[in-house]
């Protein structure tokens, strides 16, 4: 029922405000304002940062337009600068990690929801997202001392010597470069494919299942022509999730993509990512028109990654609410 | 559960207070009987090991104050000086004009150079089987950093180094990733010799680099030079001393091959010396005089020219003192050579002007 | 047994067996960087290594201290400004939240927590650092706090929607007001699963380095204060994993092993207590 002011006769309304001010009497209306009030600060926070991102970019915007997009020079001496090697180094070896995990993180995520028994498969799953924990500069030293060497001395030859017609696998042999960047990334994001996947694939109704079994399929059939493409969207949903994360990932990948902002086509040569030049060369942008240029970057980087987490979240939404309709 | 959630709950008490106790502690043991004097720096690694062993010596002397220098690289130095988030800057590479004038703009006062040891930018490399001293003519470095020299084996290297067995291996160059006072000196350098470097890629603390991997810092070229076969890339000379890292002889104005040693680096300082500006911002690259070693440079602190903190200003009018008489005796063990008698001079009248 | 029969079994052992690999292959790679953190860095790991600074650059020896204290002073700060921000916006959306406004509160805290960490760097650089003209442990710490803030509101959440409704009619049936009712059943009933949950986000911005790359800086002494620049452990790794210098390299590996001693204790404590939790709700 509906509760207005009660009006008594002759007496005058009360204002809005004192009338809130009255209500904020009691307990209630208080815990509500104060907890708002966290909220708002919430917002706030997510603005200001989008604003300052927005704010401390300006010249470089003005400058350069949308062609900062597309230029492929950065060259702080003669103040020209473009995006293009850094989105180029950032999206190989993102993709390269992703050539790598997907075929990891979904065939582990298998082998933990459907043949691992549940306890196994849950003190596997728990040692996996131990993974997901581990700081990325603790990678990178890791990286620097085990995996460049081993790319130098072994892998890249070996490449080279059986691949080497293809471009991609061309080139001088460095060790740091993109290919190493894209492994390292490829082992940080593995395990967040796998605990989602796996989730997912758990919450596909067993009914599936043993529908197929009882129609004659064998034990995969069942998982990769039934289970897995119902639970197609969430498994996207985590290769989105985990494609965000590689994107923003700065120190493991600075430490082995060797720094050079060029864009070529070996996956042995040096590159540059977004999050690593930030991480370079902020503290040493020795003009204004530098400094913002670099802050763009940011802002490109905080971009992708927003449009490729909501697009994540859609996915992992859409295969939850499938899974738990009623068939 | 309901004992673990109480061993947790234990754990997080002790965990917290140990933890307090611990910064209480930490707290306690900083604050000197004296109000310390904190002071923090940025900018190059060019000098930051001479610069490390006097801040630390400095506070040996005066336990009340502490110097804390971060290496980030020369433009990282101008760049925090200009946004006034350090107390001092350090660089090698000299500001320009336009950035004095922008400094003075953005804070109201002046900024000034003071120069505090000499040291040399030297090749150095990782040639596998092969570690004796290499000769390098001015062609042959522009060349390689140019990216047109690629093999080791290349007669422009080879020619001059007659009996040596160089590979036909391909050169990775080593370039700084971060904007360098020992990359402008390098660049200057290759600039004075190499009217193709001068014309496309210039001069500047971060430049666009035509070929290579880029370290972070002095210390991470050393690192990829030590750890990449086939590699040359420019370090500090006490860098490559102090990793045991093999560097070459460069050819002079003179033309004569020349180490970088504290007596070649003392010559190319020789002619500056007499005819240094007033604002000691001067460059000593391809300098003439038979001995002088062609990559060498002055390395200067960047203090304002106001200091409105009575405490500050006096802690480092008195370090610049300490640097230019006791300091300077420390140069020489870490291969920096001595700023001539004639720079002191001029330099302790300089330390008036900071007011 | 025909063709089609066997060769459809034989797939089947097959990717089954491959798929066992993989999980092994995955599993493998955190023994390996266990073992190998501890092959390399516990010899480093020394007296001196918790109670010395840095020595000047190119001498042997020396430790960490600074930065080990440093690591905790910025991880103080960001519990005090990412916790209360994210517990109350966490309650707040699942107490009293209204339809749009907590909409928007969550879509917001997604964005916030998509953000890279080097961009949340830069964030605190123009609030903080250029304002007060300044490298500090503060604006490190509130870089920090700040990533704290998504999965601090996401856990308080989550797991005050977990406590069961019979719990908040029975406090309510016997009168207690609405914020009573919260504050005194609901968020203890739920507490230890929001706790956990802040030791698992804390834990993950301790290792976190880009942010306070430009922000807590760096420095070789200790940092008195909130105000100067501070030494932290992840900063003192990176610095001295791209130097040359072996005596460094060595204590870069203690480091690496005493930062992720400390992670993955707490991840493995807090995940126990939480799947013990979840078991005992559950039944």
């Amino acid at each position: 029922m509906a509760s207005t002011a009660v009006m008594v006769e002759g007496a005058p309304r009360p204002g809005r405000v004192r009338a809130f001010l009255l209500r904020l009497r009691s307990g209630d209306e208080v815990a509500h304002l104060i907890t708002l009030v966290f909220a708002s600060a919430i917002l706030l926070i997510t603005v200001l940062l989008v604003f300052e991102l927005y704010r401390n970019s300006a010249l470089s915007r003005e400058r350069f337009g949308w062609h900062f997009l597309t230029t492929r020079t950065w060259d702080p001496v003669f103040e020209n600068f473009g995006a293009l090697p850094f989105i180029f180094g950032t999206v190989v070896t993102s993709a390269v990690g992703l050539l790598l995990a997907i075929p990891l993180g979904v065939g582990a995520a298998i082998f933990l929801a459907e043949l691992a028994p549940p306890r196994i498969s849950d003190a596997l799953a728990f040692t996996i997202e131990l993974l997901a924990a581990v700081p990325s500069v603790i990678y990178g030293l890791l990286a620097i001392f085990t995996l460049v060497p081993l790319l130098r001395t072994v892998v890249q030859p070996f490449l080279k010597k059986h691949l080497g017609f293809i471009p991609l696998f061309q080139g001088p042999n460095y060790g740091v470069g993109l290919l190493a960047a894209g492994i390292i990334l490829a082992i940080m994001i593995v395990p967040f494919i796998i605990s989602i996947s796996r989730e997912v694939l758990i919450a596909v109704p067993v009914e599936q299942r043993e529908a197929a079994l009882a129609l004659g399929a064998t034990r995969w059939e069942s998982t990769w022509k039934v289970v897995v493409p119902y639970a197609r969207a969430g498994i996207l949903g985590s290769i989105f999730l985990a494609m965000a994360r590689a994107l923003g990932e700065t120190m493991a990948v600075t430490m082995v993509i060797g720094n050079d902002p060029k864009i070529t086509s070996s996956l042995f040569a040096p590159g540059y990512s977004i999050a690593a030049v930030i991480a370079n060369e902020f503290t040493e942008a020795t003009s204004d028109l530098y400094i913002h240029a670099l802050i763009e970057l940011g802002l490109v980087l905080f971009v992708l990654t927003i449009i490729l987490n909501g697009l994540a979240r859609l996915l992992i939404l859409a295969t939850q609410r499938k899974g738990t309709a009623h068939p | 559960m309901k004992k673990q959630w109480s061993i947790l709950r234990g754990l997080l008490i002790v965990g917290s207070l140990l933890a307090a106790g611990l910064l209480w502690q930490a707290q306690r043991s900083v604050a000197a009987p004296a109000a310390p004097v904190l002071l923090n720096g940025a900018g190059a690694t060019f000098p930051y090991p001479i610069y490390s062993k006097w801040f630390d010596e400095y506070h040996k002397l005066h336990p009340d104050i502490q110097i804390n220098y971060q290496s980030i690289g020369s433009g990282g130095g101008i760049r925090q000086v200009l946004a006034g988030t350090v107390d001092f800057g350090a660089t090698d590479g000299p500001m320009t004009d336009e950035q004095l004038q922008d400094y003075k703009g953005k804070l109201g006062h002046d900024i000034l150079h003071f120069p505090t040891v000499l040291g040399a930018d030297v090749p150095t490399y990782n040639i596998p089987g092969f570690s004796g001293q290499l000769k390098f003519t001015p062609e042959a470095l522009a060349g390689i950093f140019l990216g047109k020299i690629t093999r080791w084996n290349d007669p422009a290297i080879a020619s001059v180094n007659p009996g040596v067995n160089l590979p036909g291996n391909d050169i990775v160059v080593v370039h700084r990733s971060d904007g360098s006072g020992t990359t402008y000196v390098w660049v200057d350098y290759l600039c004075k010799v190499s009217e193709e470097w001068r014309t496309k890629v210039g001069r500047g603390t971060s430049v666009n680099w035509p070929v290579g991997l880029g370290g972070k810092g002095n210390e991470g070229v050393a690192g990829l030079v030590k750890q990449t076969p086939n590699s040359v890339g420019y370090v500090e000379l006490i860098y490559a001393i102090q990793n045991k890292m093999p560097y070459g002889t460069v050819r002079n104005s003179a033309g004569n091959f020349i180490n970088a040693d504290l007596a070649s680096v003392t010559a190319a300082a020789a002619g500056a010396a007499k005819e240094m500006p007033e604002d000691f911002r001067v460059s000593i690259t391809n300098a003439p005089g038979k001995n002088a070693y062609p990559i060498s440079s002055f390395t200067w602190l960047l203090v304002p020219a106001t200091i409105a903190d009575g405490a500050k200003r006096t802690t480092i009018t008195d370090f610049l003192h300490w640097m230019l008489t006791g300091g300077q005796n420390l140069a020489e063990p870490l291969a920096y050579a001595r700023l001539p008698k004639e720079v002191v001079s001029k330099e302790v009248k300089a330390i008036s002007r900071i007011r | 047994m025909n063709y089609r029969m066997a060769w459809r079994k034989s797939v089947n052992a097959a990717m089954l067996s491959l798929t066992g690999l993989c999980t092994l292959l995955t599993v493998s790679v955190l023994f390996f960087i266990l073992g190998y953190l501890v092959w390399n860095g516990a010899g480093a790991i020394n007296w001196d290594f918790f109670t010395k600074l840095p020595k000047p650059v190119g001498e042997t020896g020396g430790g960490m201290a600074n930065a080990i204290v440093g690591s905790a002073k910025l991880l103080l700060l960001a519990a005090l400004t990412g916790v209360p921000i994210g517990f109350m916006g966490g309650v707040y959306l699942a107490e009293f939240g209204g339809k749009t406004f907590s909409f928007l509160v969550r879509y917001t805290t997604d964005l916030l927590n998509g953000v890279p960490s080097i961009v949340m760097g830069i964030f605190a650089y123009t609030m903080v650092v250029l304002p007060m003209k300044h490298f500090s442990t503060l604006a490190g710490g509130l870089a920090l706090g700040v990533m704290m803030i998504p999965i601090a509101v996401r856990s308080t959440e989550e797991f005050l929607r977990t406590v069961p409704s019979s719990l908040r009619e029975g406090a309510l049936a016997l009168g207690a007001s609405k914020w009573k009712a919260i504050a005194t059943v609901v968020i203890p009933a739920a507490l230890r699963g929001i706790l956990t949950g802040i030791v698992l986000d804390l834990a993950r911005v301790a290792g976190e380095t880009a942010p306070l790359l430009f922000t807590a800086f760096n420095n070789r002494f200790w940092s008195p204060g909130w105000n100067q620049p501070t030494a932290s452990l992840p900063v003192m790794i990176f610095t001295y994993a791209i130097a040359p210098y072996e005596d460094w390299h060595r204590q870069a590996w203690a480091a690496g092993l005493v930062l992720l001693g400390l992670v993955l204790l707490a991840n493995i404590t807090a995940r126990v207590v939480l799947a013990r939790k979840l078991s005992s709700v559950a039944g």
